[in-house]
């Protein structure tokens, strides 16, 4: 609160910039989040620049993803609390099992950022890896506009929506590791090398993205433990 | 037939991309594309220039801005016998040329998305490089499926 009151007593202050009604962003509420759409044009500028920015003097694709990913995890960190905040007071928990925390990130989360659930959830059909998990998008937001070269083929931009995924799982004490492949690419990459086998749903979807989210061991274990009880 | 080519020409006069839309059609090699680039640019630089009427004398503008005259647009049709030439200048001063049929209806709508195209997903790709030649897969997928729409429906 004292914070507040001093921001409107020095409006010369330098450094932060205030609108002219005084109304800065820590003056609106919480809770009121309908009507904040954003224009995704500008987004569009604004992100092309952020990979532009995280790709000067990058030694590999992984370090390009990397940051990425970095600049994305504390976006998730707040994001989860504030999606907490906005929920009914009754149900106003962290998820306490891998499928409810799943299951918030597929709809609650990806609905603030995108404005529609993701497009699917699985898990690793792979019985040696039962700490993977998938989040499937369809065509990511992120890359709407982006085409990457071929040099950088397995390059996902969409590693900046992992980064903030896994902000949202180390937040409610999930540790995972989250990385984006796109898969949509790869089949179609596939297909014009070898014979045209053609797959409806990967053709209809190029942009397609899975989110991969290996969670830690000590995850795991304790899923294990709350299993049994 | 349609569309013939779309030809995008940055604003120094270098050719950033070119492709063809139908078969048929007369095949330039590459540095013919880039002399034809370079001398549409020269020739829509100067008839930009020849402007017969004179301009009226600005009035002085009392406090505001400015009030400046719309600057001469230049070269923006070339019609032949065979094809029709459309060229579209943007605020920045890159070109679109658009090669079509004579009896081609709407191009001013055909052209207004072929830029809406280019500023979406050239523009906001972060690998492109401002004045380079276009490479890009979704610039190319749209267009190409735009195209083949308007192609087909005649």
């Amino acid at each position: 609160m004292s914070n507040l009151q001093t921001s409107k007593g020095s409006k010369e202050q330098a450094g932060l910039r205030y609108p002219s009604n005084g109304k800065t962003i820590y003056h609106r509420p919480l809770n009121r989040t309908r009507t904040s759409e954003l224009s995704q044009a500008s987004f569009a500028y604004l992100f092309s620049e952020m990979v532009g920015y995280a790709s000067k003097r990058i030694e590999s694709i992984q370090d390009l993803e990397k940051r990425l990913n970095t600049q994305g995890h504390p976006i998730g960190l707040k994001l989860l609390d504030l999606l907490l905040h906005r929920e009914p007071t009754r149900s106003q928990l962290r998820p306490l099992n891998i499928i409810a925390l799943l299951h918030l990130i597929k709809q609650q989360v990806w609905t603030s950022l995108f404005g529609r659930a993701a497009d699917g959830l699985e898990k690793s059909s792979d019985p040696s890896k039962p700490d993977e998990y998938m989040i499937i998008d369809n065509e990511p937001l992120v890359n709407a506009y982006i085409s990457v070269p071929k040099d950088m083929s397995q390059l996902s931009c969409a590693a900046y929506v992992a980064g903030i995924v896994e902000g949202v799982c180390d937040g409610s004490a999930f540790p995972a590791r989250v990385t984006a492949h796109s898969v949509g690419k790869q089949q179609q990459g596939g297909e014009d090398g070898g014979a045209g086998g053609a797959d409806g749903g990967k053709e209809m979807w190029p942009g397609r993205t899975v989110f991969l989210v290996k969670f830690a061991p000590e995850v795991m274990e304790r899923e294990g433990f709350l299993g049994k009880g | 037939m349609g569309i013939f080519a779309l030809i995008i020409i940055n604003k120094a006069g270098g050719l950033i991309y070119n492709r063809t839309f139908s078969e048929g059609l007369n095949q330039l090699n590459t540095n013919d594309y880039l002399v034809l680039a370079g001398t549409f640019h020269g020739v829509h630089a100067i008839t930009a220039r020849l402007n017969p009427i004179k301009e009226p004398p600005s009035p002085p503008s009392s406090g505001g801005s400015p009030n400046r005259a719309e600057p001469a647009s230049g070269l923006e049709v070339m019609e032949t016998e065979n094809f029709r030439l459309q060229c579209f200048n943007t605020l920045t001063g890159t070109k679109f040329l658009l090669f079509t049929d004579t009896m081609q209806s709407n191009v001013d709508g055909t052209m207004r998305k072929i830029y809406e195209l280019y500023a979406d997903y050239v523009m906001k790709n972060p690998f492109y490089q401002l004045e380079m030649p276009v490479r890009c897969d979704m610039f190319e997928r749209k267009l190409n499926s735009y195209i083949r729409e308007i192609n087909s429906s005649r």
